[in-house]
């Protein structure tokens, strides 16, 4: 096991050319050893590059890998010590389970009783040691992905076990199962677990450290309740969440109030030096609540639609073209055509440039 | 104009894929048939549209015989899960290939054609190959393409379920407003979809379906409010309701011999005895004076974070309104709100429910 750093990593396919485009700009992060981790974006942001250049199956134009202090920027994948679970589980189906488990082991001579003994404690963990004499290709979708999974943890040595959107091809039911399995995992062997996934849900259930990705660059890292509360840019504001956060093109007014329409809203933060800029305003509909009467930070707005859930209601409402959508209690009765919508000021978040302030 | 099925049964293997299914669909009306993965749904769309044919029973279109008319005579649109188009054809020859099928006038097609395209969002595209557009946008295609043909039935198959959660969101409003447009009153809409927020959201009428078997017809609000029996709570809600045995004895409410609670008033005139106890996850909140449960797992969902707890004989999830990871097995205290149970009879049929008086 290991902590893996990033070194001012950037990546170009073309790095030769005049004007070379960039899959991932530069940055540096570093993965403590036995965390829990997520990389999370829209197709074609640069989670797979990042990914590829730590399994070392792409090297960085730019930069440099070190596994502990180990620089490994230009050791070939095999000498890396990763082990990588895919889409789809890549078992050896003529194989038992027993055996597809024992590979990585054998491969490096480990003496047979010391096989034994690890392959055994691992299917004991993956509930699979009832299936140890079965052949592997008779099994379910999500037991195929846990020998996938198995293999990486028989070895002691593995710095990360890697995994590209494993859950794709899994039963919804089964989902649940594995992704509890998988916390299990993490905890018993503090192995290093980074998952990557375009799915917002998944990412958020599975990791304590979510690396948000947007057009090759890392936007946030942090916790699931920082992505939602205090989302980095405003891409993270749309991206996490549902619905996504309400954004509006304000000014400042003073010093910590920002101005959009004819609204006046008082914010937290200290807008001293981006009074002359473009900024944006973002709340959740989770936090917006609904007044009886006007009154400091209330915006007042025509009810469109409001719509019901079960669980909740969410309001869509306007003044003019300005849109705001309300997540409120089902009990709570709309029947007014005018609405009176709070929006409290420790959770209004003002971006400059679409970055957090 | 109303399409009526009378007791369709479809039974190829030892499962019913449709046992006695009798319905009757008015133009102008959005039906959402909501059922989990196999429960019937997608065998029963395909039976309207006579891509299989039932066992028994009988299908009338207009007064009709629905079964004796050919696929390709049935006036039916279909939309699928996979996003399903002519890879060689541009957006603009994908959508009217149909109509020109049908040899309808050429100027005539230039503007049904130009409609769809609009009302989908897909100006601008007209001439771009199937293969250069995301997953949205193709699956807008086919949309367009069961528009453009003006049929009278038009069928959608869990036609968001391949789109990543934001697309779904954004995808899903749109499908909403299209579907309460002008010649939307001269259709018969039917969806089908697993997702109780999605029907919710759609706000039509929801048919749940379960093995082939139709449980409940109803207005959204009605299902949501009064399930007819436990199983529908079960598919109605996401997370499913939490359902564990219960007694009513000596003015109590006992959950699985576990924990007891005064009766709550509305239970008053409720005999004693064993029943089945409902509860939402909702209905279940963190209390720090409350009850010990193990978290199995949190699951993060868009804005909410879901529980899976248990204690030695009962097995929750709990809604937290939050973004917040826990931890396995870490231990919480929660309440129950028992104003807000279900009481369903051991045979599953519903006895009492908190909506009616």
């Amino acid at each position: 096991m290991a902590k893996i750093e990033l070194n001012n990593i950037a990546h170009s396919y073309n790095p030769e050319a005049s004007n070379p485009l960039f899959a991932l700009k530069e940055m540096s992060l570093s993965w403590a050893d036995g965390g829990r981790y997520a990389l999370l974006g829209p197709s074609g942001c640069g989670k797979t590059t990042m990914l590829n250049i730590m399994s070392g199956l792409v090297t960085p134009s730019h930069g440099s890998v070190h596994f502990d202090q180990r620089d490994v920027t230009r050791v070939i994948t095999e000498e890396r010590n990763i082990s990588q679970v895919f889409q789809f589980p890549v078992i050896y189906g003529t194989m038992s389970v027993y055996e597809n488990l024992a590979f990585p082991l054998k491969c490096r001579q480990f003496p047979e009783d010391q096989i034994d003994k690890k392959v055994k404690e691992v299917a004991e963990i993956l509930n699979l040691h009832n299936y140890l004499k079965n052949r592997a290709k008779g099994l379910t979708a999500d037991q195929k992905q846990l020998i996938s999974l198995g293999r990486g943890l028989v070895r002691e040595d593995v710095a990360a076990i890697l995994m590209d959107e494993p859950l794709t091809v899994i039963d919804p039911d089964l989902k649940f199962r594995l992704r509890r399995k998988l916390k299990e995992i993490n905890a018993k062997y503090k192995t290093t677990l980074i998952y990557v996934t375009h799915d917002q849900n998944e990412a958020m259930t599975f990791a304590d450290n979510i690396i948000v990705m947007d057009q090759g660059e890392v936007v946030q890292m942090g916790s699931p309740k920082d992505l939602f509360e205090r989302p980095q840019t405003t891409f993270v504001g749309y991206f996490i969440g549902s619905p996504a956060m309400n954004i509006y093109e304000c000014t400042a007014s003073s010093a910590n109030q920002v101005s959009f329409g004819s609204n006046i809203i008082s914010v937290q933060t200290n807008l001293d030096s981006a009074r002359s800029k473009n900024l944006k305003l973002g709340i959740r509909s989770e936090y917006i609540t609904v007044e009886g009467e006007s009154g400091e930070n209330i915006f007042q707005a025509d009810v469109n639609e409001v719509e019901d859930f079960g669980n909740y209601k969410l309001i869509t409402a306007s003044q003019g073209v300005i849109k705001v959508k309300a997540k409120v209690k089902r009990e709570l009765n709309i029947s007014s055509e005018k609405i009176f919508l709070k929006f409290p000021a420790e959770h209004c978040c003002v971006y400059e440039d679409n970055k957090l302030i | 104009m109303s399409l009526q099925l009378g007791n369709i049964s479809l039974k190829p293997t030892e499962q019913y894929h449709l046992n006695d299914v009798t319905l009757n669909f008015e133009p102008g009306k959005m039906y959402t048939i909501l059922g989990r993965t196999l429960s019937g749904k997608t065998t029963l769309l395909k039976t309207i549209a006579g891509l299989q044919s039932p066992d028994s029973g009988s299908i009338h279109f207009m007064g009709k015989d629905f079964l004796s008319i050919p696929v390709w005579e049935r006036n039916v649109a279909m939309v699928y899960q996979q996003f399903i188009n002519y890879p060689h054809l541009n957006v603009r020859e994908n959508i009217e290939f149909p109509l020109k099928q049908r040899k309808m006038e050429p100027s005539l097609i230039d503007k049904e054609v130009s409609d769809a395209i609009k009302k989908v969002g897909l100006e601008g595209f007209e001439v771009r190959k199937i293969q250069e557009l995301s997953g949205g946008q193709q699956q807008r295609v086919a949309l367009a393409r069961s528009l453009a043909k003006k049929a009278k039935i038009l069928l959608l198959d869990e036609p968001l379920v391949n789109l990543d959660y934001k697309l779904r969101e954004g995808l899903r409003e749109e499908f909403k407003k299209l579907f309460k447009g002008e010649e939307a009153s001269q259709s018969i809409l039917i969806y089908a979809s697993t997702d109780p927020l999605e029907a919710m959201q759609l706000n039509g009428d929801i048919i749940v379906i379960d093995e082939g078997k139709i449980l409940q017809v109803g207005s959204a609000k009605d299902v949501f409010e009064n399930p007819a029996n436990a199983k529908v709570a079960e598919i109605t809600n996401d997370p499913a309701m939490n359902l564990n045995n219960g007694t009513i004895q000596d003015n109590k409410l006992i959950f699985n011999n576990e924990i007891q609670f005064d009766l709550p008033s509305n239970l008053q005139s409720i005999q004693p005895g064993d029943y089945q106890i409902g509860i939402r996850a909702t209905d279940i909140h963190l209390d720090e004076n409350g009850f010990g449960f193990d978290v199995d797992i949190s699951e993060i969902s868009g804005s909410e974070t879901f529980l899976h707890l248990h204690s030695q004989n009962i097995k929750c999830v709990a809604t937290i309104e939050e973004v917040k990871s826990y931890e396995v097995n870490q231990v919480v205290k929660i309440n129950f709100d028992t104003s807000k149970i279900y009481l369903f009879k051991e045979s599953g049929e519903l006895l009492h429910s908190p909506f009616k008086s």
